[in-house]
């Protein structure tokens, strides 16, 4: 293990790596923390300069209290699921059958289509925007979570095909080879051989995409406005407009906004870096 | 009938059918998309209106525009300082893979930033380099210097807001070093150690060629996000202050959608010049992709 483990080190020096962990481990979230100091303070702190001393008063139940009472920020949490969650299981459903198409399959022309689908995943989206406004716009979907999610889905398929099909290409060949031998037809060979090994690329695609999505913004503003249809990203721009200089509350929703992937992370948290660091290792 | 002639052919039709839904989505939204940017750049058209054919006439424009130099430039900027979170990733993934009691929480804590949305990053940022109460001036206070105006001050705005998207990046690549560390062999560490290596004799000969995928993973996902950086500009200074922050992508945005006018023609030139500059990096990715593939 490099580098040396602590425990095979001087006794100084274990003693340094214990008290240096949780003084980097502050410096580095320090601009997070002070937001989630900002959240639980009064407005009078604020009002009286008092921005980084001790809170004269605990007032977080209050200020996320307001956050979901006071403003459109549930209807943009909604707006926000309703966006993620169908973009994840159409991205995941498509790319699982390109995948198996991609890595199972010899045919001409294979290696082509998939380097299409990488590259056009590897573009700087921004680039897609003049187009893809105007097809939405034509299609009348503009300013509709349909139209955002028909995007979406589309466009993490490029990443969602890499993903799978280096995934199918490491399954043991063979299993699919005896399925044939006994006339079992592809689609079964799909749905029963390959599908359920499948899962643990389904379960960290699935985690992935759902925060890729969920911190979207780009998008957001491009092909929806106003609190009908907008996610959460964009939405904290306009509650921050109606809560100017609010530091307490703009703070609140900010955390509101951000916590969703973050609680995912932490619950699938294998998967996510199983996905994350695909790769990674040969 | 049907059936016999299924079962004759499945193994050439069930790739098109399992393909087809995918690849005409992605087609439609992301291939089609690409080749009209480079139609739509040959025209002036304000979205509505039709669509007036002037040639080469917005490229043109596009060199003599002072602001696509400033977004050259600092998407130059972006490019080059971005891969700081390269060694910075590699340090910190250095730094925590030990084995001590409650690694595990430090581990994710440190990578934490990556999965906070670029926009609340970029609130929390603005927040931070505030003159009048920002933690950074409070901080510089403290030790008795001055207060500097980071977002304000064109010549140090760009730093600023690359300094916050390192944040997250360098987050990036710390998980994917980590990976990378957990799969070095210790046999080669523990025979370099009888050789007398130790520390960055070490990490260079020994630890550095082991982690190579992770380094190239590494370089990819850094330099698209660099190219992508748009919303960290957006909400940190809408491309200011006097428009000296922005970056290819936010211009594009700001002369197609926004009240400077709807110049889609002039947009899509832009855009046509970024993906210029992407696919020099997207060709050398598929061309190592592709000797990879002919090897295995």
């Amino acid at each position: 293990m490099y580098p040396t483990p602590v425990a095979r080190t001087s006794r100084p020096w274990r003693i340094t790596y214990q008290a240096l962990l949780p003084l980097a481990l502050i410096a580095w979230l320090l601009p997070l923390i002070g937001v989630a100091v900002f959240s639980i303070k009064p407005a009078a702190d604020f009002a009286q300069g008092n921005y980084w001393g001790w809170p004269s008063a605990f007032e977080g139940a209050a200020n996320y209290a307001l956050v979901f009472t006071g403003s459109d920020m549930p209807r943009y949490l909604l707006n926000s699921v309703l966006i993620t969650v169908p973009t994840v299981l159409g991205a995941v459903a498509l790319s699982c059958m390109t995948g198996f198409a991609l890595g199972v399959y010899r045919f001409r022309g294979n290696l082509l289509i998939f380097f299409m689908f990488v590259a056009g995943n590897f573009v700087p989206f921004q680039i897609l925007m003049v187009p893809v406004r105007d097809l939405t716009l034509s299609m009348g979907l503009y300013d509709t979570k349909t139209g955002l999610v028909l995007f979406h889905i589309a466009f993490q398929t490029g990443f969602c095909t890499l993903f799978m099909r280096n995934f199918i290409r490491a399954l043991p060949r063979p299993l699919i080879e005896a399925a044939r031998v006994e006339g079992v037809s592809e689609i079964r060979i799909f749905l029963h051989v390959v599908l359920p090994l499948m899962k643990p690329a389904i379960a960290a695609l699935s985690v992935l995409i759902f925060t890729f999505i969920w911190n979207d913004y780009f998008w957001a503003i491009v092909l929806t406005q106003g609190s009908g249809s907008q996610p959460v990203t964009a939405g904290i721009t306009s509650f921050n407009a109606q809560y100017r200089a609010a530091y307490h509350l703009m703070s609140a929703g900010s955390i509101v906004a951000a916590l969703p992937p973050v609680a995912m992370f932490f619950a699938m948290q294998r998967h996510f870096i199983a996905g994350l660091t695909l790769g990674a290792v040969k | 009938m049907t059936s016999g002639f299924w079962k004759r052919n499945q193994q050439t039709l069930a790739p098109a059918l399992f393909l087809a839904p995918g690849l005409l989505f992605f087609a439609f939204y992301v291939l089609f998309p690409i080749l009209q940017s480079f139609q739509i750049s040959l025209y002036e058209w304000d979205g509505l209106s039709p669509a007036q054919p002037v040639g080469l006439q917005n490229y043109r424009q596009l060199f003599d525009d002072p602001a696509f130099y400033t977004s050259l430039w600092n998407n130059l900027l972006w490019l080059v300082l971005y891969l700081l979170a390269i060694p910075a990733g590699l340090a910190i993934a250095l730094f925590l893979n030990q084995t001590v009691t409650g690694i595990r929480i430090y581990k994710s804590l440190f990578f934490f930033p990556f999965v906070v949305s670029q926009v609340v990053v970029g609130l929390v940022f603005t927040w931070f380099y505030d003159p009048t109460f920002g933690l950074l001036n409070t901080l510089l206070g403290a030790v008795g210097m001055d207060p500097v105006n980071i977002l304000g001050d064109p010549s140090k705005v760009t730093y600023g807001i690359i300094a916050a998207g390192l944040w997250p990046q360098t987050a990036y690549c710390m998980i994917l070093y980590l990976t990378g560390l957990n799969s070095v062999d210790p046999e080669q560490v523990e025979a370099g150690r009888l050789d007398g290596a130790k520390g960055l004799r070490m990490l260079w000969h020994v630890i550095l060629p082991q982690l190579r995928p992770a380094t190239f993973i590494c370089f990819v996902v850094t330099i698209i996000g660099a190219l992508r950086s748009f919303d960290l500009i957006s909400i940190m200074t809408q491309g200011g202050p006097f428009g000296s922050s922005r970056v290819l992508a936010f211009y594009m945005f700001e002369v197609a959608l926004s009240e400077y006018g709807f110049r889609m023609g002039y947009g899509a030139a832009i855009a046509v010049v970024l993906f210029g500059i992407m696919m020099i990096y997207i060709a050398g990715f598929l061309w190592k992709m592709y000797r990879d593939e002919r090897g295995a």
